[in-house]
């Protein structure tokens, strides 16, 4: 059938990206957007646009009906969610196909399924990927509790079967600290929820960040490798690599034929991705998450194999198999990208909306700059803080880091407060240089070097 | 004379410190200086809107939960 008209139900460097996408596959597009949005790049390149809110997110990009509605106004056949906003909402997906529009991303019934994190360990389980280790559900025989705990191993974290939040959890190292702290846990959780339902789930303490990308299409799935996403604040990735230096060959494709073998049993269509925790000291890594969408982090995993993930999803979406076996899928030297966001690293972070003074865009061989930015653009400040993604390219990953220095010299954006000057650092740092880190590693080394983010500017 | 509590950041005011709770201020509320009035969203931070003024709520030109640039009043006081 394929794809005529797309709409894209998403906002700022992902709805460029997507549009990209579908002009060289020649499927006309819509962008749909919220009053704050009548000026951005998305809406300039779309060949139609529709107004379907105001500002506030609640009242345009995740207005179901208004999105729907646009649609239907401009004869879209088919939508786009991008990530964020409505992109795993698995109503928002079964809405759009019985409103009898081609969904770009896995069906709705997937969605809910790896959503929900008792049904995608299970799922996961039953795939034979590895889950982290812990007692499957609640336990609440105190001797039962002893036994699973023994069974995973020590240090083992007690965690509130009803609660959230942080609330009611412990952390054993020892099976005697063990048995103090189970009724106390119990307890606590008791009076805090009304239910001293616990559960067990094994410390990873000193773990990295590996997703691995995958594309099915609803038959047959392959995996583009993984990517490295350890440096983090706030659990936000601030710096994403491919492949990651992690890994032997070996453990690169047991890791990448478990996210398959997953993709595959639950009849995957579209772009996924399937996120892991890597233990440096036992060389275990364990699922812990499904994404049902594009991620932000896509294009390290582009320009090591050189696929348009965007443009596979709308293929696929438009009805057609795979275009690529796993052994025509290569990775080829490696790539690192860098969150350009408003914010202010010298100021805790402080976000910081304002107008596009100056831009100056970095160039050369293996350097791509995805953004939403132009001169003159007043970035809201009712959305997210991101700006743009700095990618590079190079043989090996000193180069690459050497590129990255290179390209983030010749970036300028004027007129607010950007994560550059972080980034300036980080790919200086020797830690960085060596791949020596894990995903608690950045916000120890923020406070560290807060000094040196205040006082940065462009050092090369 | 009429005084106001300007908008210090753009963003999205909001009255009340979550959507179940009460109003941190309501119209005829005596209102000291560092007392929170409200919150500003900004890129999805929340910053606390401190009253740089005193005196008794007599209006809010800013309705709650809407977009505002800054220096917008968001209360004014008599």
């Amino acid at each position: 059938m394929g794809i005529g008209k797309l709409l894209i139900a998403n906002r700022g460097e992902i709805a460029v990206r997507i549009i990209r996408a579908a002009q060289e596959l020649g499927i006309r597009t819509v962008q749909v957007h919220s009053a704050a949005d009548a000026d951005s790049l998305a809406v300039k390149m779309a060949d139609e646009a529709v107004l379907i809110g105001p500002p506030a997110a609640a009242k345009s990009y995740l207005k179901i009906d208004a999105i729907l509605e646009a649609a239907r106004a401009t004869g879209a056949d088919a939508v786009h969610p991008g990530y964020g906003f409505l992109a795993e909402n698995a109503d928002f997906a079964d809405a759009v196909v019985a409103a009898g529009l081609i969904w770009v991303g896995p069906s709705g019934q997937v969605i809910r399924t790896m959503g929900d994190k008792v049904a995608a360990r299970t799922t996961a389980q039953a795939a034979g990927v590895p889950v982290v280790p812990g007692s499957d559900g609640r336990v609440d025989d105190p001797e039962a509790a002893r036994a699973i705990a023994e069974s995973i191993g020590f240090p083992v974290m007690i965690k509130a079967a009803a609660g959230g939040g942080g609330r009611g959890i412990r952390i054993a190292q020892t099976v005697e600290k063990f048995e103090r702290l189970m009724p106390q846990a119990s307890a606590e959780a008791k009076a805090a929820f009304g239910d001293g339902g616990l559960y067990l789930e094994k410390v990873i303490e000193r773990a990295r960040h590996i997703e691995v990308q995958v594309l099915g299409d609803g038959k047959t799935a392959v995996h583009c490798y993984e990517r490295e996403c350890s440096l983090q604040r706030r659990r936000q990735k601030v710096w994403e690599e491919a492949p990651s230096a992690a890994l032997s060959p070996d453990q690169r494709e047991t890791l990448c034929a478990s996210a398959v073998a997953l993709a595959q049993a639950v009849g995957y269509s579209g772009a996924g991705t399937l996120e892991y925790l890597f233990d440096d000291v036992t060389r275990q890594f364990y699922f812990i998450e499904m994404n049902t969408r594009i991620q932000v982090e896509h294009p390290v995993t582009e320009m090591i194999t050189g696929l348009d993930l965007v443009r596979e999803m709308l293929r696929i979406a438009g009805g057609e198999p795979l275009r690529l076996r796993q052994d025509q899928i290569r990775l080829t030297g490696h790539a690192i990208e860098v969150r350009i966001c408003a914010e202010d690293p010298a100021q805790a972070f402080r976000p910081g909306p304002g107008t596009i003074s100056a831009l100056r865009v970095p160039g050369g061989t293996g350097v791509r700059f995805d953004t939403m930015l132009y001169q003159g653009y007043t970035v809201p400040p009712f959305y997210d803080s991101l700006l743009g993604k700095l990618i590079v390219w190079d043989e090996d990953r000193a180069s690459a880091i050497a590129r990255m220095r290179r390209a983030l010299g010749e970036l300028t954006v004027d007129g607010l407060p950007t994560t550059k000057p972080l980034h300036q650092l980080l790919a200086r740092d020797p830690d960085v240089a060596r791949a020596d880190f894990h995903t608690r590693w950045l916000e120890p080394w923020l406070e560290a070097n807060a000094h040196r983010l205040e006082t940065e500017d462009t050092p090369e | 004379m009429t005084k106001q509590i300007l908008s210090p950041l753009p963003g999205t005011f909001y009255r009340k410190p979550a959507p179940d709770k009460p109003a941190f201020k309501d119209v005829g509320d005596a209102v000291a200086v560092g007392d929170v009035i409200g919150l500003i969203e900004v890129m999805k931070s929340f910053n606390e809107v401190i009253a740089d003024q005193a005196g008794t709520i007599t209006g809010f030109p800013t309705d709650d939960e809407e977009p505002v640039m800054a220096g917008q009043p968001l209360v004014e006081l008599s």
